[in-house]
């Protein structure tokens, strides 16, 4: 399926501005997990007290969340085909859906922290504790901006402005929560697989 | 010269491709949880998740994001930094664990 609409502002190389600029973000946002990451890792296993990772983490319930948001990125294909075809009924639904799986992974992160907090753990209580916060902190922030920006799409969507013409701004919209969930792919491993 | 003519086109995967693999996700997200409660694979669970987490990293990144069917510009924008933040943790980790060896060692 081609998307090369008029309404699209091309380079000198024949992409689109908007998405070539958006690539460049997300290899800097790479730069930004990838010192987070780093930190997590360089710390690990030299907290002095506790608790530690292996006393805390909730695999079973992380499994859950990381499905939640794999699942959150097929909505969001979907919603990119579905709005290229000119679908916006399957579009809206799938917009929508993606959003509230968004929306149902930070209630999970909300959850974790809450009870990490009540068990001891702050970001201050240990390097564990910080470097773990400021992680995966981070990434809730980020996971936060990509559902109210699909909420504003699927808003606009409601409202009849957003069509095959738009899919640009829904394929841009995907590259973002993608990168979310690739992110969200690498942190699962490192932290809560990896103990 | 027409806007269209203009633009690099690309093919993106249909429905039945994310699909497809959407499944192959859920089934490696499975693995990667069963390896971790299996003491059988607890001398390899480290390079298995590893290499597991990396494929699923890498369907994303090809299917989901397209750039498997994108052009190589976009492969370079975000291949780069990438591959500067692997390098960037792997040396900080063999500079910290790599002193501790040292120290160990001498001490």
């Amino acid at each position: 399926m081609t998307h090369a609409s008029a309404t699209q502002h091309h380079t000198s190389m024949g992409l689109d501005n908007r998405k070539m600029a958006f690539w460049a973000f997300i290899g800097s946002e790479c730069l930004l997990f990838g010192s987070l990451i780093s930190t997590y890792l360089v710390y690990k296993g030299r907290s002095v007290v506790g608790p530690y990772p292996n006393q805390i983490l909730n695999i079973p319930f992380t499994s859950v969340s990381t499905f939640d948001l794999l699942m959150s990125s097929l909505m969001m294909v979907l919603a990119l085909a579905a709005v290229q075809r000119g679908d916006m009924k399957w579009g809206k639904i799938w917009l929508f859906s993606t959003a509230l799986l968004g929306l149902v992974f930070l209630g999970g992160q909300v959850i974790e922290f809450s009870e990490f907090v009540n068990k001891g753990l702050t970001i201050s209580t240990n390097l564990f504790g910080c470097t773990f916060f400021v992680l995966t902190g981070t990434h809730g922030a980020h996971v936060t901006v990509g559902v109210l920006w699909l909420l504003t799409l699927w808003v606009r969507a409601l409202q009849g402005k957003l069509g095959p013409a738009n899919a640009m701004t829904v394929e841009i919209t995907g590259l973002y929560w993608h990168f979310v969930d690739v992110v969200w792919i690498v942190i699962f491993t490192v932290v809560y697989l990896i103990q | 010269m027409t806007e269209t003519s203009h633009t690099e086109e690309h093919q993106h995967p249909t429905a039945d491709v994310y699909l497809r693999v959407g499944a192959v996700l859920v089934i490696l997200t499975v693995l990667e949880v069963g390896v971790f409660y299996v003491p059988a694979f607890h001398t390899v669970l480290v390079p298995v998740l590893l290499v597991l987490s990396a494929t699923k990293f890498a369907l994303v990144v090809m299917f989901y994001m397209h750039l498997k069917a994108d052009s190589k510009f976009f492969t370079f924008l975000f291949g780069v930094p990438l591959l500067l933040a692997v390098g960037v943790m792997v040396a900080l980790l063999f500079l910290f664990f790599g002193a501790l060896t040292l120290r160990g060692a001498a001490g």
